[in-house]
This record gives C-alpha cells, structure tokens and sequence, in this order.
C-alpha cells in the first residue's frame, strides 16, 4: 500500500512538473518585463516599468495594435457568423457531400501556417486583395470559422432536435424558430466562438506576415522585433499580449461551464 | 424538409462559398504556381517542371526534407511520451473537478501567443539567462541551449504538449473503467494493466494526439528559426526565406506541395493505423 502511495506521490510531482514547463515562460515573461536589467539573469535586478515606458513611446507599435483590434473584431463576427450556419446546416441538413462540406469546415487548422500563408499570398496577390488588413482578415477567417463550427455544433448537439420541430408544429416559420429556439440555446457557444475566434485572430502571426504587406498587426510587429537585439520591451508587449488573450480564452470557457446544460436526468 | 430552400441556402452556403474561394482555391492554386516561372522578375504563367527537376534534383532540399521529417516526429514521440503520465493522472487519479481545472489550465495557454511564449524560453535558456545561472550557483555549465536541436525541441514541446496531454485526457477518460477493474481482479500489475488495456482501448486517441503534435510541429517555423538558430534550416524556414529573398514564389511553391503531400501521407497513415482494429489478445 505504501508503494502505491508512493507513484501517486510521485506521479503527482510529475504533473505539476509539467504544468511547470507550461506556465514557466508566461510567468517569465511578467517578471522579466518588469525587471530592469537588459538581459535577465539571477539573481533578479530591481522592479521597472521602463520597458512599458519604452513601448508605450514607440511609434511603430499604436497602428500596429489598431490593426491587430480591427481585424480580431472583424475576424471574430465574420466567422462566427459563418461557422454558426455550418454548424446549423451540419445539425439539420443531410446532404450529397457533406463530407466534403465539413472537411472545408474544420480541416484549415490542420494545415501549417507557413504553408496557408504562402497559399494565401500567391493567390490574393493575383486577385488584388493582397498587402491590405483585408487581406489578414479574409485569411483569419478560413482558420478561425472552424473552431466556431466546432463550439456551436458541439452545443447544438446537446440540444434535443424535437424542440425546433415543436415549435414549427405550434406554426412558428423557420426563421422565428432559429430566432427563438436555436438562438438563444446556442447562444453561450456564439460568445464563446467570439472570444475564442478574436483570440486565435490576436494570436496569429505567420498568415499575417505573409499577407499583410506594410499594414502589419502586431505579432507580425513583434516578429520583426526578434531580429534586433534581445530586450525586455518584447516581453512588455508580450505581457500585455498575453492578458489580452488570456483574458479572451478564460472568458470563453467560464460562459462554456457556467452555461453548461443540466445534466440529463 | 427535402426542398431546398432559401432559409437553408442563406445559412449554409456562405461558409463554403468563404472556403471555396479563400481556403481551397489558394491551395488549389498553390499548386499551379509551382509550375510557373520567374522571367525578369516577374511571375509568367506557364506550366514548367523547371521549379520541380532543380528542387528534387538538389542534395540540400532532401537534407532538409529528412531533417524536418525527423523533427516532427521526435516531437511527436517526446511530447506522446512526456505527456502520458500527466493525462493518466488527470484521468484516472484526479477527482472532476481537480480535471477539469487540469483541462482550463491546458486550454488556456494553447490559445495564448505562442511566439512570446518561445521568445521567453530564449531569454531563460541563454548562454547567461536564468537556467544556465542558476545551474551555475551549484557549479554546472553554462550549457549550451538554444541555437541546437535541443532549443528546438523545447520550443515544439511548449508548441505541442498542452494539445497532446488535452487529446490524451480525453481519450484516456473514455477506458471503460471495468476493463481496468477486471485487470486488477485478475492479479494484473499497475503497470502491465497501463501497457495491456488503458494504451490499447485509448489507442485511437493518442495515435491522433501524437499525428496532431506531427503537423504541428513539423510545419512549425518559430522554433527551429528563434530557438533553433534557423541552421540548420527546416522546410518552413527554406519557405519563408525564398519567399523573403528573391520573392521566388513558384520554387516556394514546390517545397509547400511537398509538405503538404507528405502531411497528407503521414495523417492518413496515422487515421489507418488508429481506426485499425486492435489484435485480439490471446
């Protein structure tokens, strides 16, 4: 008995040896960017806000940050609108091809950034869409759309399907039946794909810097930043950067628990 | 509901017209590029082996495509491996809410900026950063880090392993549970009852983990450049800097079909390999 004790113990210091190289460069990145030396090491130097001085006074970083708002706002409703009626049609509809048609639904996470980025170049370059935040919304969207398919499907499969039928048998036309059934029941998984959408959107940077031309957003910004010197002022950014997503994902998932249907009986 | 009609065609249509147009087509034409040319400068339709004969004809592009190759899947087994026990735990060990705070914890960071992230490991894993500091204080190293495979492989690990332990979790938290009692009736050990019945009832789902910790890291440019070094290169880095250099899209072209033909390879192997049904055990 004492053994078994003793891999659970162990076991357990595995696990949170794990989560330890998880978290260790979030939380690097907080102290690192509030320390004054140029390059961290132990012990620690002193506290200083002077990397977010730094930041805050660049010029290069405001547009850039625009940017990267613009076309989350825009990338977050765009494809939750689209996923939202694949994941409807998928619910509902039987049809020739579906395969195909979910395929196009989910399958753009899977392929490598570096290999959708060129795609997207190549080919938005020969239609003129190229260089311009269209550009980094238009491909956000393909990447984005399928993790809102996926959150309200997933939804709407815990939704019995005999509610909306109710409702037209009671004569309510199609389009009040989405209003006031799926809608609302589906409604914690649209926010949730908003917040999740805006965050994979906020995140991306090799598309991005395929596509975007002179109009960079800000991963692309911080990409750039790599190939100058090492310095606390990525990690400043990067700490703000890190909030702002983890603010969006913590937010999705809460609506996701806390709304959660009651388990069924 | 057979008719199609129009409250049918507002709502589903507009994703595949989206996907057609900005997802299949772009891949589609991906293709085609790679069969043009580059006259002075500039792009000229045509539909030439040229890009193809020199790219597969050259030593260093198999160096690269090998190397990219092996990446992948020493990422794939590392992060299958390392991640296994902490999936167990949270699946079998932990009560549901510690799991579901597991499972928080391992969503939250997949989602959150994964370039400061590897950016950060470069400012703790530096010839005087904090590790090589710390292990200094007892009298070890400095060791050398980052610009090797080893940085690499830290930076897919961070890439990959909430991903992986996530996929596993879930898979490993749909063993029917009697399957691992009547192990234990029958005087199977801990870790035969591991090896014997949970790894092969959850087989599926960390075959696709580890295909998924595959794709990701082998397209990955972040690590193998910022930690890596970038030399040597993968095909990711080979994309990005004929892209940058010359804007030599047609040959760029080439090395992203190859890619894209081997992940399609390697991922049907893998579904073949996870939905095969399991040898019966005598």
């Amino acid at each position: 008995m004492n053994r078994r004790r003793l891999i659970g113990l162990l076991l357990w210091l595995y696990v949170g040896a794990v989560f330890a190289f998880i978290f260790a460069p979030i939380v690097t990145s907080f102290v690192v960017s509030l320390n004054v030396d140029r390059f961290p090491t132990l012990p620690l130097g002193g506290f200083s806000t002077k990397w977010y001085q730094a930041i805050v006074e660049d010029p290069t970083l405001l547009p850039a940050m625009r940017n990267t708002l613009l076309a989350g706002v825009a990338v977050a409703v765009l494809s939750t609108l689209l996923g939202f009626g694949a994941a409807y049609t998928d619910f509902r509809y039987h049809f020739f091809g579906k395969n195909v048609y979910l395929a196009l639904a989910l399958l753009p996470p899977t392929i490598p950034v570096v290999i959708l980025g060129l795609a997207m170049l190549v080919f938005l370059s020969q239609v003129s869409l190229f260089g311009k935040l269209h550009s980094v919304i238009i491909s956000h969207v393909v990447v984005c759309l399928p993790f809102a398919m996926a959150l309200v499907r997933l939804r709407l499969s815990q939704m019995d399907p005999s509610l909306e039928a109710a409702a037209w048998n009671l004569g309510a036309s199609q389009w009040r039946a989405l209003r006031e059934i799926i809608l609302p029941f589906t409604l914690p998984a649209i926010l949730a794909a908003l917040f999740i959408t805006m965050a994979v959107s906020f995140d991306e940077f090799a598309i991005a810097w395929f596509v975007s031309g002179f109009n960079e957003t800000l991963p692309v910004r911080i990409l750039a930043m790599f190939q100058g010197q090492v310095s606390p002022r990525i990690n400043a950014i990067g700490s703000i950067v890190f909030v702002v997503s983890m603010t969006l994902v913590v937010l999705a998932q809460a609506i996701l628990v806390t709304r959660r249907p009651k388990a069924a009986p | 509901m057979k008719r199609t009609n129009a409250y049918g065609l507002v709502l589903g249509l507009p994703m595949l017209v989206w996907q057609l147009l900005f997802f299949a087509a772009p891949l589609a034409f991906l293709v085609v590029m790679s069969f043009w040319l580059v006259r002075n400068f500039r792009l000229a339709p045509d539909f030439s082996l040229d890009n193809w004969i020199k790219l597969l004809g050259a030593g260093y592009f198999w160096d690269i495509y090998l190397r990219t190759l092996l990446n992948g899947l020493l990422a794939a087994i590392l992060a299958s491996v390392l991640a296994f026990p902490c999936a167990y735990a949270l699946a079998f060990r932990a009560s549901v809410s510690l799991r579901w705070l597991g499972v928080f914890l391992l969503i939250t960071p997949f989602f959150t900026s994964y370039l400061v992230r590897t950016y950060t490991w470069k400012v703790i894993l530096t010839g005087n950063g904090i590790v090589n500091a710390a292990l200094g204080l007892i009298g070890l190293g400095p060791f050398m880090m980052v610009n090797n495979i080893f940085g690499t492989v830290i930076g897919y690990l961070t890439l990959v392993l909430p991903l992986v332990v996530l996929l596993q979790l879930f898979s490993l938290a749909y063993v029917d549970r009697t399957l691992i009692e009547a192990a234990h009736n029958l005087r199977c050990g801990g870790l035969r009852t591991v090896f014997q019945v949970v790894i092969p009832a959850a087989k599926t789902g960390l075959v696709l983990a580890a295909t998924f910790a595959f794709i990701l890291a082998y397209g990955d440019y972040v690590s193998p450049s910022l930690l890596g070094g970038s030399k040597p290169p993968t095909l990711s880095i080979l994309i990005v800097d004929v892209v940058k250099s010359g804007a030599n899209w047609p040959q760029a072209s080439v090395v992203a079909v190859m890619m894209a033909m081997t992940l399609l390879v390697v991922s049907f192997a893998a579904l073949i390999f996870a939905y095969g049904r399991p040898k019966a055990r005598a």
